[in-house]
C-alpha cells in the first residue's frame, strides 16, 4: 500500500493540522510525528485536514509527517475482550504497564487483543453449510462464564469450503474459508474489526419488555431500568454517582457488564481492578470480572481519547449483544466526554452554543443513547444493550447542557441528590424528581413475575412520599405537633419507607443485593403497618399509643433482620403488627364500652 | 540542536509571538535573550503554521519586537531533583531563591510528569491521624489522597493546613521517612511567611522543600510552581520511597491565571470565562497523587482553595471536587462564631475513608459513629431553622435534645485549639460523649451490638 503522507503546520493540545492531506479521508485513523501518535481525522478543508490526537503531544515537531492507515478508528473484536482493562482506544492497560511499570509512555502504538494467546475453539459450521453475515460459526469458552460466539463478519457470505479442525489456535488462524455467490473466498478469522463510530447491524429492534434487575429498591421497585433502555444517574459531586454505578456493576443481572471509567479518578478504576475479581458472581459462583470490561481513561490521560472512550466502550457492547447476550454499560461520567467534545471543538475554534459546548453536543448524545436497545440480532438471537450514564452537572445545577440535553434521549432519570447525600441516606436518590419512563411498559412483567399488585403499591407509596414532602413544609413553619394524628401517621410511615426501604447499605453483606420478592414483600410490610396503624387512627386511638417504637424498629430493621433467602420472617413479624394492633384495639373498644 | 531567531512579531501580555520558525516542539521551552543580556524562560504554547506563539514565565515587561535574541531548546521544562532539595526554597520556575547555590547533582525530569497507569496504582489504604477530630472521625484522610480544603477569604485555612502537617501522623508509622512539599502559588509574602515559620518551629522544616510565587511574581510562573512541586514530590516518593505530604495554596489563584493565559490567547472561554480545558488542566495536577504498586512511597495531596464569594458552586472548587477524593469544607458561620477549626462536616467528605477505618485500621465503631453523627448533625440544621420560627422552648422534647446536641458538638468536637492533638481513640470517644446526648432510639444509624457497647 502506497503510505500517503502530510506534514505538520499547526499544534495545539490534542488538535493537530496537516497540510498535504488530499487523499485523506474523514475519520480516518492517523500516525501522527516521529513517535506514530494515534490520531483521527476529524476535518478536511483544500487540504489541509485536522487531526485529534489520542496521545500526549508535547515534544511533537513542526514539519513532521501524519500517515494514513487507510481505515477508521476501529476496534479488534474477539476472545480475550472480557476481565480486561483498556485504554479510551483499546489497548490494554497492563500490556502498557510492561512498557513502563508506573507511568503511561508515549507512542505506545497500536496494541488491542493479544494475538499470542491460543483458545480452545469448537467450530460449529459444516462444510457446505451456506453462511451469512452474524450467523454463528464456532465457540470458545472466554471465562467460565461467558461463552464467545464466533460470528461471520458483515460483508462476508457463502459456502463453508473448508475448515480446521476443534483445537486450539491463536486469533490470526484462519478458522474458516467461504466461497461467495460470485466467486469470492472469505477467511474467517477468530477476531473482526469494526469502526468504533459506527452502530452494528441488527436484524430489527424488539419491544422494551424485561426489567434490568439491579437488586437495588429505589431502582428496583420506584424507578426501573429496562433491559435494552437507556437510564441517566445526574448528581454533583460526593453524591454518590460511581458508587451507584458500582452497585449496578456489580449486582445486575445484565449478562456483561462493560464500565467506562470517563474522565474520572484513577482511584476509582484502582478500586475496581482490586475489588471485582474478589466479588463473587451470585449465580454462577465465579468473580463477576470474568463478565466485566473495563474501560479506563482517567482525568488526567489525553483527552481525545476520553472522547473515543464511549464510542468504543458501546461498540464491544453491541459486539456481544449480538451474540445474544444481554450486556450493560455503565458510563462515568458522560459529562467529562461531552467536555472532552467542548475542548477539542474550542481548540478547533468552532463557534460556541450554550456554556462554550459546541452546537452539536445534543445529537452526539442523541446518537450515542440510541446504540441501547433490545434486539433481535441477524442471527436471530435476542440480546440488549442498557445504557447507564452518569452525568456530573457544574455546580450540581441539573439546567446545565448536558443534563437538559441528555434528560431528552433518556427515559429513566435518576437524580442524585446533595441534601441526602449530606445527610448520608445513599443511595441519594431523590424520588421526587425522579422518574422512569419503563414503569407502564413493564407493568406486565411485574405483575406476571413478582405480584398483581405491585405496581399500585409502588403508585400509593410514592404518593404518601409527596405529601410528606408537603407535610414537612408546614412542620418546618409550625412544628409537627399541630398535625392531626392521620398527618402524623404519614410523616412516621413516610420515615420507615426512607430509611427502611429506600436507605440501602452497599456494605453490608444482606442489603447490598436484595432479591426483587423481597424487596416487594418489604414495602408490602410497610404498606400493612400503615393500614393496620391507619385503622387504629380512624378509631380515635392517639398516635402515642399507634406508634410503638419498638414495632417500628423492627419493620425498619427488616433489612438486616431477615435474611435474602428466608422470606418467612417476613411474615412473622406481619402477624407481630396484627397482634398489637388487634390487642390495642380490643383494649380501646373496652374503655369505650 | 540549537537554533537562533529573532522574528518577534507581536507581545501581547504574557505571550509572544514568533514568525518564521522552520522547527519547533509543542511545549518545547526556549532561550529569550534581552538587549541587557537578561535572560528569560519560555514555553511553546501553540504552533500555527510559521508562527509560534510562547508564554513566557518571568513576564513580558521590558521587552520589544526588536530586542529579542531567542534560542530553542529542543526540550521540554526540566527541573533538576534530588535528595538535596530538601530544605531548600525555590521559585515558581524552580530556581532557588534562598541564596543556597544551584541544585548541580540531579535528575532531570519534566515538570509535565506523566499520567500514572491506573493499573499500577496502589488503592490507598492507610489512615493519616491530623488530631483534629473532625478530620479524623468525619472526612479520615488517606495516605494517597487528594483531599482539598475549600475556604474562603479571611477564614483560618492556613492555620488548619499548618496544624495538619505538624501532627501528621501515619497509622503503623515504623521507621517511614516522612517530608511536605508546599508550594505557596500567588499568595501574600506574609501568608508564605506564616507556613515557613511555622515549619521552623516546629522543626518540620529540614523535611520542607519550598516552591513561592508570590503575588507579585509573573503570572506565568503560576503554572510551573505547582509542576515543580509536584515533580520534586514524584521524585522523593517513587524514587525515594518517602511519604510526601502535598501542600498548596491557593489554587484559585492558579485558575485565574490559567483564565489571564487563556483570554490572552483569544480562546473560547466556558463557565465564567474559564477555559473549556479547566477540568483536564486541574486533574494534569490533581491526579498525580497517589501510590504506586511496586513503589514504597506516596504522594498525599492537600491542595487549598478560596472559593470566590464562598460559593462551592463556583468552577473552581466545583471541578476541584469532581476530580479529588472528598473534600474538607470551611464554614463563615462557624467562623463568626468562632467555632475553630469552623469545618463544615456536612458538605466535607472523604471519599477513601470507607476502606481505611474501622476494625484493623481505627476502632471497630469508627464507620458508624460518623455515619450517625452526620445524620444526627443535619437534623439539628432542620431543627435550628425550625426553631428560628417558633423559638426553642416549643421545640419538642426530642428536639431540644437535638439542640443540645448540636451546641456541644460545635463547642467540645469541633472546636479544638492550634497545638491541641487528639488521638483517634479521643476523639472516638468525644463522639460517644456527643451522641450520649440523644436517646437511643434517635441512633438509627448505630446497631446494637455497637450501642451497648459504647454507649
Amino acid at each position: 500500500m502506497d503510505k500517503k503522507q502530510g506534514v505538520i503546520t499547526f499544534i495545539n493540545g490534542p488538535v493537530v493540522k496537516g497540510e498535504n492531506m488530499n487523499a485523506f479521508t474523514m475519520r480516518e485513523m492517523v500516525l501522527v510525528g516521529e513517535n506514530q501518535l494515534i490520531g483521527e481525522v476529524i476535518s478536511l478543508e483544500n487540504g489541509v485536514s485536522t487531526v485529534q490526537v489520542y496521545e500526549e503531544t508535547e515534544g511533537l515537531s513542526l514539519g513532521k509527517s501524519i500517515v494514513s492507515t487507510g481505515k477508521p478508528l476501529s476496534v479488534k473484536l474477539g476472545p480475550g475482550l472480557l476481565g480486561n482493562i483498556f485504554d479510551g482506544i483499546q489497548r490494554p492497560l497492563e500490556k502498557i504497564r510492561k512498557m513502563d511499570p508506573n507511568f503511561i509512555p508515549e507512542g505506545v502504538g497500536l496494541i488491542s487483543l493479544d494475538f499470542s494467546k491460543k483458545w480452545t475453539v469448537r467450530i460449529s459450521a459444516n462444510i457446505g453449510d451456506e453462511l451469512a453475515p452474524g450467523e454463528i460459526f464456532g465457540y470458545v469458552q472466554e471465562t467460565h462464564l461467558i461463552e464467545h460466539r464466533l460470528m461471520v463478519p458483515w460483508g462476508m457470505e457463502g459456502k463453508v469450503e473448508s475448515k480446521v479442525e476443534d483445537g486450539q489456535y491463536d486469533l490470526e488462524k484462519t478458522l474458516l474459508t467461504l466461497s461467495g455467490d460470485e466467486g469470492q473466498k472469505f477467511e474467517l478469522k477468530m477476531y473482526t474489526e469494526w469502526p468504533i463510530r459506527k452502530p452494528r447491524i441488527i436484524n430489527e429492534r424488539m419491544k422494551i419488555s424485561k426489567p434490568l434487575i439491579t437488586g437495588q429498591r429505589v431502582l428496583d421497585i420506584f424507578f426501573p431500568i429496562a433491559k435494552g433502555g437507556t437510564a441517566a444517574i445526574p448528581g454533583g459531586f460526593g453524591t454518590g454517582k460511581t458508587m451507584t454505578q458500582h452497585q449496578l456493576a456489580k449486582w445486575s443481572d445484565a449478562d456483561i457488564i462493560v464500565y467506562i471509567g470517563c474522565g474520572e479518578r484513577g482511584n476509582e478504576m484502582t478500586d475496581v481492578l482490586e475489588e471485582f475479581p474478589k466479588l463473587i458472581d451470585p449465580k454462577s459462583n465465579r468473580p463477576l470480572m470474568e463478565r466485566t470490561i473495563l474501560i479506563a481513561n482517567t482525568s488526567n490521560m489525553p483527552v481525545a481519547a476520553r472522547e473515543a472512550s464511549i464510542y468504543t466502550g458501546i461498540t464491544l457492547a453491541e459486539y456481544y449483544r449480538d451474540m445474544g447476550y444481554h450486556v450493560a454499560i455503565m458510563a462515568d461520567s458522560t459529562s467529562r466526554w461531552a467536555e472532552a467534545l467542548r475542548e477539542i471543538s474550542g481548540r478547533l475554534e468552532e463557534m460556541p452554543a450554550e456554556e462554550g459546548y459546541p452546537a452539536y453536543l445534543p445529537s452526539r448524545l442523541a446518537e450515542f443513547y440510541e446504540r441501547a436497545g433490545y434486539v433481535k440480532n441477524l442471527n436471530g438471537s435476542e440480546g440488549s444493550v442498557t445504557i447507564i450514564g452518569a452525568v456530573s452537572p457544574a455546580g450540581g445545577d441539573f439546567s446545565e447542557p448536558v443534563t437538559e440535553n441528555t434528560k431528552r434521549f433518556v427515559n429513566a432519570f435518576l437524580a442524585l441528590d446533595k441534601k441526602l447525600a449530606y445527610a448520608r441516606h445513599y443511595p441519594s436518590i431523590n424520588w421526587l424528581n425522579s422518574y422512569s419512563g419503563y414503569v407502564k411498559i413493564l407493568e406486565d412483567w411485574y405483575k406476571e413475575n413478582v405480584s398483581e399488585h405491585v405496581i399500585e403499591l409502588r403508585n400509593e407509596m410514592i404518593q404518601l412520599l409527596h405529601e410528606e414532602d408537603k407535610l414537612s413544609d408546614i412542620v418546618q413553619l409550625v412544628g409537627e405537633d399541630v398535625l392531626p394524628d392521620s398527618q402524623r401517621l404519614v410523616l412516621e410511615i413516610a420515615k420507615i419507607i426512607k430509611v427502611g426501604f429506600l436507605q440501602q447499605n452497599a456494605f453490608h453483606k444482606e442489603d447490598t443485593f436484595v432479591p426483587i420478592m423481597k424487596q416487594y414483600l418489604m414495602l408490602s410490610l410497610i404498606k400493612h403497618l400503615y393500614d393496620q396503624a391507619s385503622l387504629g387512627i380512624k378509631k380515635g386511638i392517639p398516635i402515642s399509643q399507634i406508634k410503638n417504637a419498638e414495632l417500628f424498629d423492627k419493620v425498619v430493621k427488616v433489612k438486616y433482620t431477615v435474611p435474602n433467602d428466608d422470606l418467612k420472617l417476613i411474615n412473622d413479624i406481619s402477624s407481630e403488627i396484627d397482634e398489637y394492633y388487634e390487642n390495642i384495639f380490643s383494649k380501646y373498644e373496652q374503655v369505650e364500652a | 540542536m540549537i537554533r537562533e531567531y529573532s522574528n518577534v512579531q507581536k507581545i501581547e501580555g504574557p505571550l509572544i509571538f514568533l514568525k518564521g520558525i522552520k522547527e519547533a516542539k509543542y511545549g518545547e521551552i526556549i532561550e529569550i535573550t534581552l538587549s541587557d543580556k537578561e535572560k528569560r524562560k519560555g514555553k511553546i504554547i501553540k504552533i500555527e503554521r510559521d508562527i509560534i506563539v510562547a508564554q513566557v514565565f518571568e513576564g513580558t515587561s521590558g521587552m520589544s519586537t526588536e530586542n529579542l535574541s531567542i534560542r530553542f531548546t529542543g526540550s521540554p521544562f526540566e527541573i533538576k531533583v534530588s535528595k538535596n532539595v530538601l530544605g531548600r526554597i525555590f521559585n515558581g520556575g524552580g530556581k532557588p531563591i534562598d541564596g543556597g547555590g544551584e541544585i548541580y547533582v540531579g535528575k532531570n525530569l519534566n515538570i509535565n510528569g506523566r499520567p500514572i497507569n491506573p493499573v499500577s496504582r496502589k488503592y490507598p489504604k492507610d489512615y493519616i491521624q491530623t488530631g483534629v477530630s473532625s478530620i479524623d472521625i468525619l472526612t479520615t484522610l488517606i495516605r494517597g489522597q487528594k483531599l482539598p480544603i475549600f475556604s474562603g477569604n479571611g477564614m483560618p485555612h492556613k492555620e488548619l493546613a499548618a496544624q495538619i502537617v505538624a501532627q501528621a501522623k501515619l497509622s503503623n508509622q515504623t521507621d517511614v521517612k516522612f517530608a511536605v512539599v508546599f508550594a505557596a502559588i500567588g499568595v501574600t509574602k506574609d501568608d508564605a511567611a506564616y507556613f515557613r515559620n511555622h515549619f521552623e518551629e516546629s522543626g518540620t522544616i529540614d523535611n520542607v522543600v519550598m516552591f513561592a510565587n508570590y503575588a507579585d511574581d509573573p503570572v506565568v510562573e503560576r503554572f510551573s510552581a505547582p509542576r515543580c512541586a509536584l515533580t520534586v514530590a514524584e521524585y522523593l516518593a517513587f524514587e525515594e520511597d518517602m511519604h510526601i505530604l502535598v501542600v498548596m495554596t491557593d489554587l484559585t489563584s492558579y485558575c485565574e491565571a490559567l483564565r489571564e493565559i487563556s483570554s490572552a490567547r483569544e480562546e473560547v472561554p466556558s463557565r465564567k470565562g474559564y477555559p473549556g480545558y479547566l477540568y483536564s488542566d486541574l486533574a494534569s495536577l490533581y491526579e498525580r497523587a497517589g501510590m504506586l504498586k511496586n513503589k514504597i512511597g506516596s504522594i498525599t495531596f492537600l491542595p487549598i482553595l478560596t472559593m470566590p464569594n464562598d460559593d462551592i458552586s463556583h468552577p473552581i472548587p466545583d471541578l476541584t471536587g469532581y476530580i479529588t477524593e472528598g473534600q474538607i469544607v470551611l464554614s463563615r458561620d462557624l467562623t463568626n462564631n468562632n467555632i475553630n477549626p469552623p469545618v463544615n462536616i456536612l458538605p466535607s467528605l472523604s471519599r477513601l475513608m470507607k476502606d481505611g477505618i474501622g476494625e484493623g485500621y481505627t476502632r471497630k465503631d469508627h464507620p458508624d459513629v460518623a455515619n450517625q453523627l452526620f445524620s444526627s448533625y443535619s437534623k439539628v440544621t432542620d431543627i435550628r431553622a425550625l426553631a428560628q420560627i417558633i423559638g426553642e422552648d416549643d421545640l419538642s422534647e426530642t428536639d431540644q435534645l437535638y439542640m443540645e446536641f448540636g451546641r456541644q458538638f460545635e463547642q467540645k468536637f469541633l472546636k479544638q485549639s492550634n497545638i491541641e492533638n487528639r488521638t483517634i481513640d479521643e476523639s472516638l470517644n468525644l463522639s460517644w460523649e456527643m451522641l450520649r446526648i440523644l436517646p437511643k432510639i434517635e441512633l438509627d444509624r448505630l446497631n446494637d451490638e455497637i450501642i451497648n457497647e459504647y454507649y
